[in-house]
């Protein structure tokens, strides 16, 4: 129907992902809004439990497309999926997570359609009886609001966008895939454990970075990237960087923030002697709260700061890594 | 091994970035240009490929005629051919995935490569929109990248920090993520030969995207900010603070 949302709720390791449920979320709450339904699709074998969940998240009607071609991801067969789940259902509006599974194949379920993307999304709503979107551009240097003349197709930022609860019973429709193992063009044929099977700083709830400030890791910052570890250690925190200190070989790549590195939107975010390049609050400005340890008082990054403190990082970080131990046994 | 490389030109990234009169687009005044950072990691790519196994690399850029600059750029990293396909206006990545889609499917290709996301539009799509067009394969986000035999190994980047790797046959579609190699500079032979070489503008149609601009604004304000303290006698102020007032631990 022209105003129900389908919603791709990604799974991984026969799981729904927490970015799939907010997707569900907000597919649900614009579904309320055009007066139309929620439709979930789950793609993968042997999803059939996670998918008869999906009516307690917002979901009217849940679809599962578990055919022999969705044995393994491939990113031009789960976009001919959604693309033949869209057309079938006459969707308003087609939704998945902008996680790096959605934000590749969206892109070719979008094509498929003859529709364009709104990429990474941070708000969703119906205006005069259509959906529109809002995404960051130049990595949140601008907001993009666009609709759409025909389906609007987005991919919403994870962490963004609230789950709901709900109590429907829903019990999830097989629909068929129309093509085998055999017609796709590339499928996933192993995947590796992250390097460091560290926390990924774009999808976690509190990032502690550390810029220039912290010095050489291999010569006397030794130290203080230690004390940076402990404090993200005792936040359950992810790390971050400058590209200062990723182009210096301190850090790895994955590490850095900034609009040539990760945009990241936690609820918290500390910066430990990063000075704020434009660049760099580019791709962190987003966050909830931020705060800043900086010994220059001029440093930039106290303009966008909620909280700061002026002051040397070899002593602060180790201090408020005592602290918020004093802090988090209240 | 024929090798097209998709390039666009983009505000530096230091660039203020105001809304425009019309409140659709951004104000031009000042701003500077550049390869998209990502794409120089796609050049580096190309050149590496054709070092290796021989061949062209051709560049493509949609866009201001102005963009020869960047394209030239290209040509004195060590690409051998580019063409700037003109079409003036903001297009979102579905037309500018049409312009190119129908541009190289008229040109050899083997391996067709892209940044993987852009910095100013970052739709993170239009070299996946390209493959669907052309109905070939895609990895995105990639970071390893090995060609042999007609087929590529390839390892693109997951959630949480993990690798997939895949195997697909040419022609592909690969999009390129730092990691990939280091982008080299031009030297003084790559930028003489790129005075003379000769950059064709053909003007392109882009199509209509379905998706209609409503409007672009600058960022929400943040409200200020407040100095806690002075060194490490003011943590236990902060972390108080950030319990009882932000409520964000
Ligand atoms: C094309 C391009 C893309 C870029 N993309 C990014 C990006 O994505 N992300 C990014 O981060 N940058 C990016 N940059 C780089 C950016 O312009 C800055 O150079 C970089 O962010 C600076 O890193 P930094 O803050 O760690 O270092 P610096 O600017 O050197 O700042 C170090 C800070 O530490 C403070 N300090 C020094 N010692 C101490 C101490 N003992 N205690 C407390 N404070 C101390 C100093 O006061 C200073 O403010 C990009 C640049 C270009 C040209
Ligand atoms: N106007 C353009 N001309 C040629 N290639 C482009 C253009 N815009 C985007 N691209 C390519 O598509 C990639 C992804 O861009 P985007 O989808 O906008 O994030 C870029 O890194 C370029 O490789």
């Amino acid at each position: 129907m022209a105003n129900d949302v389908l919603v791709f709720v990604e799974c991984s390791g026969g799981k729904v992902v927490k970015a799939g449920l907010q997707a569900l979320g907000a597919g649900s709450r614009l579904a309320a809004q055009l007066g139309g339904k929620c439709i979930a699709l789950v793609i993968g074998q042997g999803l059939e439990a996670e998918a008869g969940k999906l009516g307690q998240y917002g979901a009217n009607r849940v679809l599962i497309a578990g055919g022999e071609a969705f044995a393994a991801y491939s990113p031009d067969g789960f976009a001919r999926a959604v693309a033949a789940q869209a057309k079938a259902t006459g969707a308003a509006c087609v939704l998945a997570s902008a996680t790096p599974m959605g934000k590749d194949f969206m892109p070719r379920a979008a094509a498929a359609s003859q529709c364009g993307l709104a990429a990474d999304c941070i708000d969703l709503r119906a205006e005069g009886g259509k959906a529109v979107a809002v995404r960051p551009v130049f990595a949140g240097k601008a907001m993009l609001t666009v609709g759409a003349s025909s389906a609007l197709w987005a991919t919403l930022r994870p962490n963004v966008f609230a789950e709901a609860v709900s109590s429907n019973n829903v019990s999830p429709e097989a629909v068929t895939a129309g093509f085998g193992p055999g017609d796709l063009l590339a499928v996933v044929k192993e995947v590796v454990a992250g390097v460091s099977g560290k926390l990924d700083v774009a999808e976690a709830d509190i990032v502690v970075s550390g810029g220039r400030g912290l010095k050489d890791p291999a010569g006397e910052g030794k130290p203080n990237w230690e004390a940076l570890e402990k404090l993200a250690g005792v936040l359950g925190a992810a790390t971050g960087a400058s590209r200062a200190v990723v182009d210096a070989g301190w850090r790895p790549h994955g590490e850095q923030v900034g609009q040539t590195g990760k945009t990241v939107s936690p609820k918290l975010y500390i910066a430990c002697g990063i000075s704020g390049a434009i660049q760099h609050l580019a791709g962190m400005s987003g966050s909830k709260v931020i705060v800043a340890i900086n010994k220059d008082e001029n440093a930039p990054i106290f303009k966008v700061a909620d909280y700061g403190i002026v002051g040397n990082v070899e002593e602060v970080v180790p201090a408020l890594t005592a602290a918020f131990q004093e802090v988090l046994k209240s | 091994m024929e090798i097209v490389v998709c390039i666009r030109r983009a505000p530096t990234t230091d660039a203020r970035i105001k809304p425009a009169a019309s409140g659709k687009t951004y104000d031009p005044a000042g701003i500077n240009y550049d390869i998209s950072e990502y794409d120089k990691f796609a050049l580096e790519a190309a050149i590496l490929l054709k070092e290796k196994h021989g061949g062209k690399v051709t560049v493509l850029c949609v866009g201001h005629k102005d963009a020869t600059k960047e394209v030239r750029t290209a040509i004195a990293m060590g690409c051998d051919a580019a063409e700037v396909l003109v079409s003036d206006g903001d297009h979102d990545a579905w037309a500018i995935a049409n312009v190119l889609a129908t541009r190289i499917k008229a040109l050899p290709h083997d391996v067709v490569l892209f940044g993987w996301t852009s910095v100013d539009n970052q739709s993170a799509g239009t070299g996946q929109m390209v493959a669907q067009l052309l109905g070939l394969p895609s990895v995105s986000v990639v970071v390893d990248l090995e060609v042999a035999d007609g087929k590529a190994k390839v390892a693109r980047l997951a959630a949480g920090g993990q690798r997939e790797r895949y195997e697909v046959k040419l022609p592909a579609v690969f999009t390129c993520q730092k990691g990939l190699n280091k982008p080299r500079s031009a030297n003084m032979k790559g930028i003489m030969a790129a005075k003379k070489t000769n950059v064709p503008e053909t003007p392109a149609a882009a199509p209509a995207s379905g998706l209609i601009t409503i409007q672009l604004d600058p960022p929400p304000p943040r409200a200020a900010g407040k100095i806690v303290g002075k060194g490490p006698e003011a943590a236990a102020a902060l972390a108080k603070l950030l319990r009882t007032e932000a409520k964000v631990i």
